[in-house]
């Protein structure tokens, strides 16, 4: 199927071509032929930000609860520096999206104009790939072939920067289905006999540990029901990093929580303790490490990873197996049934009475109060009073968020949407956006700091204009919590800037743009006011005032191993940390 | 070029201590890729951005009508961070194949220099004498001065500049390394 088209009108058939439904964006200059072709059309539905950040944000928010690839077009210059944000949240997180840039006319490129910035150049960096197309007669190829690389392997941003002129030129379309990629053919099946070979490792471990990461959530749901299945099979403890959470049901018998720097104790000391570690899908992160010459000192380990450059970059492992968590994972549950392996079972019910004897820290554990509204306690709320409803939640940069991701049991894939790379605040609300485009029925919550929801609070006025009922749920503490929590930690109590002066009024901010605005700060009014928000059928800022000097714990600070956990104080008998003391000098230069 | 200095020993990360356990060594990598716009720019990218050094860097299209390159690369590093540049570069999208020529054993180093020499009667001689003595040939000559060819391995070159320091060196120019594996097999 060939056909004589414009180049804007290349974009928007290729777009239809590739199954994409809704994309975000900002118009300018530089991209108007392109708008001119979307202009009335049917299929293509475009989603109009306030920001180009948060066109990629909803963007990723699209793309991480829907498993499609998530589309921004944005204009040259601004509109494009704007976006830069988000393409390295999406790179860092391994996020599929084409970021379609106008960019000034070819003959113009490289003379200062107006609106042009060196698009290719600044985003390098922060892609998987990017195009700059120079004639119409390339524009389908790169269009198509841009799709396939931001999906394919591990996913990523991938921008095209089409020149005016070449969005005004006329040429010949091609379809989708006559582009093969000449050089990125990612492997997707995994070497068999390593395969194999760590089937065997599984069945002689006494004391193992799954170590899962969003890997398995971009290998889409099948590869977390194999998970499932394959722990169903060993019965071996699993814990996940914050960008896998959901691939295994928070409520399944082997959930140990998430690991790392805010990990629960019995997460971190089955890592730390574990003779053998699969590692699936997780990339073995500084946050989930901790100090790496005490790393899981005595383990052996597995590393099932779709790009090969992560295996052995942080952490030396014993076997690597390149290939898609989905295909690994099957052979892997199709050999342990098929050659009739099992457990040492002996060994491993030690092994998870050593665990439970961590569970009884209860390391998520606080002191609730009925005079002031605890945050863990108001995610707990809120997890109880949403989970038997259509539910997804994204978050923002900081305290809250790594209370929601600890508090809030996730039970699907797809349904956690947060920053874990870049751990960019401003990220939660235009990916709500997203999020409900996608699932226009569903219950999309973003939960949020009062300093981070600023960020992008703009985006509050794209909710109202496609009456997007997102619901924004601030754990308002007054401070940016996360930097004063560190300030606590590391400069004596010195709280530097991290005071959030000045606050607008959420509630008649809310009312400003035009939705609905909750305030609360009585414990025992909290679930009533859940209640309310989640029955308002528009966009609601829910401004939750909670206890302002709580502390996220556990914490293994920076520099520290797993076993070296801060846990929290106030309902048991540890005692108090010393916390300007846990921290060394060589610790303080981390972040 | 701000790339082609190697970066500065920078202090090690209490995150990354554990893997500052080898010794530097030397490599030549191989890399074919696709010869679109942007595509060195990306190699090169990619050594700046990740810490990694470049002690030698040359490039030329090697089969025009399947627009390929061909990219030399001499890096320095422990053997896990010559792994990891290796999957770096094969990460990226226009890299059709990276070959280490260094782990592979077997290969052929060769570069190219100008090297311009400045003096009369006997430094003149002598410079002359010399380079015969490393057969190298006369590009270009002046009554006070000559220009010599010179092709080698890079430490042949190097020991040549030196000798030409005392009898009136002037400038150098090279080509980079260009290398290919010994025996009948490509890349
Ligand atoms: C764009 C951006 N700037 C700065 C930071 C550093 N930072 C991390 S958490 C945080 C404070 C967030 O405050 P708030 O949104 O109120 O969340 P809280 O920690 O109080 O829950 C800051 C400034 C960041 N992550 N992202
Ligand atoms: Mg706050």
């Amino acid at each position: 199927m060939s056909r004589q088209m414009t180049g804007a009108e290349m974009v928007v058939t290729a777009l239809e071509d590739q199954g994409v439904d809704t994309i975000f964006g900002y118009p300018g200059g530089a991209v108007l032929p392109i708008y001119d072709a979307l202009f009335g059309h049917q299929s293509v539905k475009h989603v109009l930000v306030r920001h180009e950040q948060g066109a990629g944000h909803a963007a990723e928010g699209y793309a991480r609860s829907s498993g499609k690839v998530g589309v921004l077009l944005v204009t040259s210059g601004p509109g494009a520096t704007n976006a830069v944000t988000a393409l390295t949240d999406a790179l860092l997180d391994s996020i599929p999206l084409v970021c379609i840039t106008g960019q000034v006319p070819t003959h113009l490129i490289g003379s200062d104009a107006f609106q042009e910035c060196d698009t290719t150049g600044i985003t390098r960096h922060c892609t998987k790939h990017n195009y700059l197309v120079r004639r119409v007669e390339d524009l389908p190829r790169i269009l198509h072939e841009a799709f396939w690389v931001a999906s394919h392997g591990r996913p990523g941003p991938v921008v095209i920067d089409i020149p005016k002129d070449v969005q005004f030129a006329t040429g010949t379309y091609v379809g989708p289905q006559n582009i093969v990629h000449k050089t990125y053919q990612p492997r997707v099946k995994g070497e068999m006999d390593r395969i194999r070979h760590a089937v065997a490792l599984m069945a002689a471990a006494k004391r193992p540990v799954f170590y899962t990461g969003g890997g398995v959530i971009n290998a889409g749901p099948e590869a977390s029901a194999l998970l499932r299945e394959l722990v169903g099979l060993t019965n071996f403890p699993i814990t996940s990093t914050l960008m896998g959470l959901g691939s295994y049901p928070a409520s399944g018998e082997n959930w140990l929580g998430m690991l790392g720097m805010h990990g629960t104790y019995e997460a971190n000391h089955a890592m730390h303790d574990c003779d053998l570690m699969i590692a699936v899908g997780a990339r073995f992160d500084d946050r989930i490490t901790g100090r790496l010459d005490a790393f899981s000192p005595g383990s052996t380990k597995i590393h099932i990873d779709i790009d090969p450059s992560s295996i052995n970059k942080v952490v030396k492992v014993d076997l690597g197996i390149v290939g898609d968590c989905a295909f690994v994972l099957e052979d892997m549950v199709r050999l342990w049934r098929s050659e009739g392996h099992g457990a040492d079972r002996a060994a491993l019910a030690e092994w998870w009475g050593r665990i439970d004897g961590w569970r009884k820290r209860n390391s998520l554990g606080f002191a609730n109060s009925t005079s002031v509204i605890k945050p863990q306690h108001a995610i707990r709320r809120l997890h109880e009073l949403t989970k038997d409803r259509d539910t997804y939640i994204t978050t923002e940069v900081g305290q809250h968020q790594m209370w929601a991701a600890q508090h809030y049991g996730f039970e699907k894939p797809n349904r956690w949407m947060t920053s874990g790379g870049l751990g960019t605040m401003g990220y939660g609300l235009p990916a709500a956006i997203g999020v409900q485009m996608a699932h226009p029925d569903a219950l999309v919550i973003d939960v949020a700091g009062e300093a981070s929801i600023l960020m992008n609070m703009q985006e509050m006025s794209t909710a109202l204009q496609y009456r997007l009922p997102v619901k924004i749920f601030i754990l308002n503490n007054s401070y940016m919590g996360m930097v004063r929590q560190w300030q606590e930690l590391l400069h004596g109590s010195r709280y530097s800037e991290s005071y959030s002066e000045a606050l607008p009024d959420f509630v008649k901010l809310a009312e400003a743009y035009g939705g609905v605005g909750i305030r609360c700060e009585d414990p025992a009014e909290l679930d009533a006011a859940i209640l309310r928000m989640i029955d308002t059928p528009k966009a609601v800022i829910f401004d939750c005032v909670v206890e302002r000097e709580e502390n996220c714990f556990p914490m293994i600070p920076s520099g520290k191993a797993h076993n070296e956990m801060l846990l929290p104080t106030g309902i048991d008998d540890w005692g108090a940390p010393d916390l300007g003391a846990v921290i060394d000098e060589k610790g303080k230069m981390l972040v | 070029m701000n790339a082609l200095t190697p970066a500065p020993a920078s202090p090690p990360s209490p995150y990354s201590s554990a893997l500052v356990t080898s010794k530097a060594e030397s490599h030549t990598l191989s890399v074919l890729v696709d010869n679109e716009p942007g595509v060195l720019a990306r190699v090169v990218g990619l050594f700046s951005g990740r810490g990694y050094n470049i002690e030698s860097l040359t490039v030329a299209e090697v089969a025009h009508a399947d627009h390929q390159s061909r990219i030399t690369i001499l890096t320095s590093g422990t053997p896990e961070a010559i792994e990891q540049i290796r999957h770096q570069l094969e990460r990226l999208v226009p890299v059709h194949r990276v070959t280490d020529l260094t782990a592979q054993g077997n290969f052929v180093e060769r570069e190219l220099a100008m090297v311009k020499v400045r003096g009369r009667g006997e430094n003149r001689m002598e410079a002359l004498r010399l380079s015969e003595a490393f057969r190298g040939r006369v590009v270009d000559a002046t009554t006070e001065s000559f220009t010599f060819e010179l092709t080698g391995a890079p430490s042949k070159i190097d020991h040549f500049v030196e000798l030409m320091r005392p009898v009136g060196l002037v400038e150098v120019s090279r080509t980079g390394v260009a290398a290919i594996s010994r025996g009948p097999d490509g890349m």
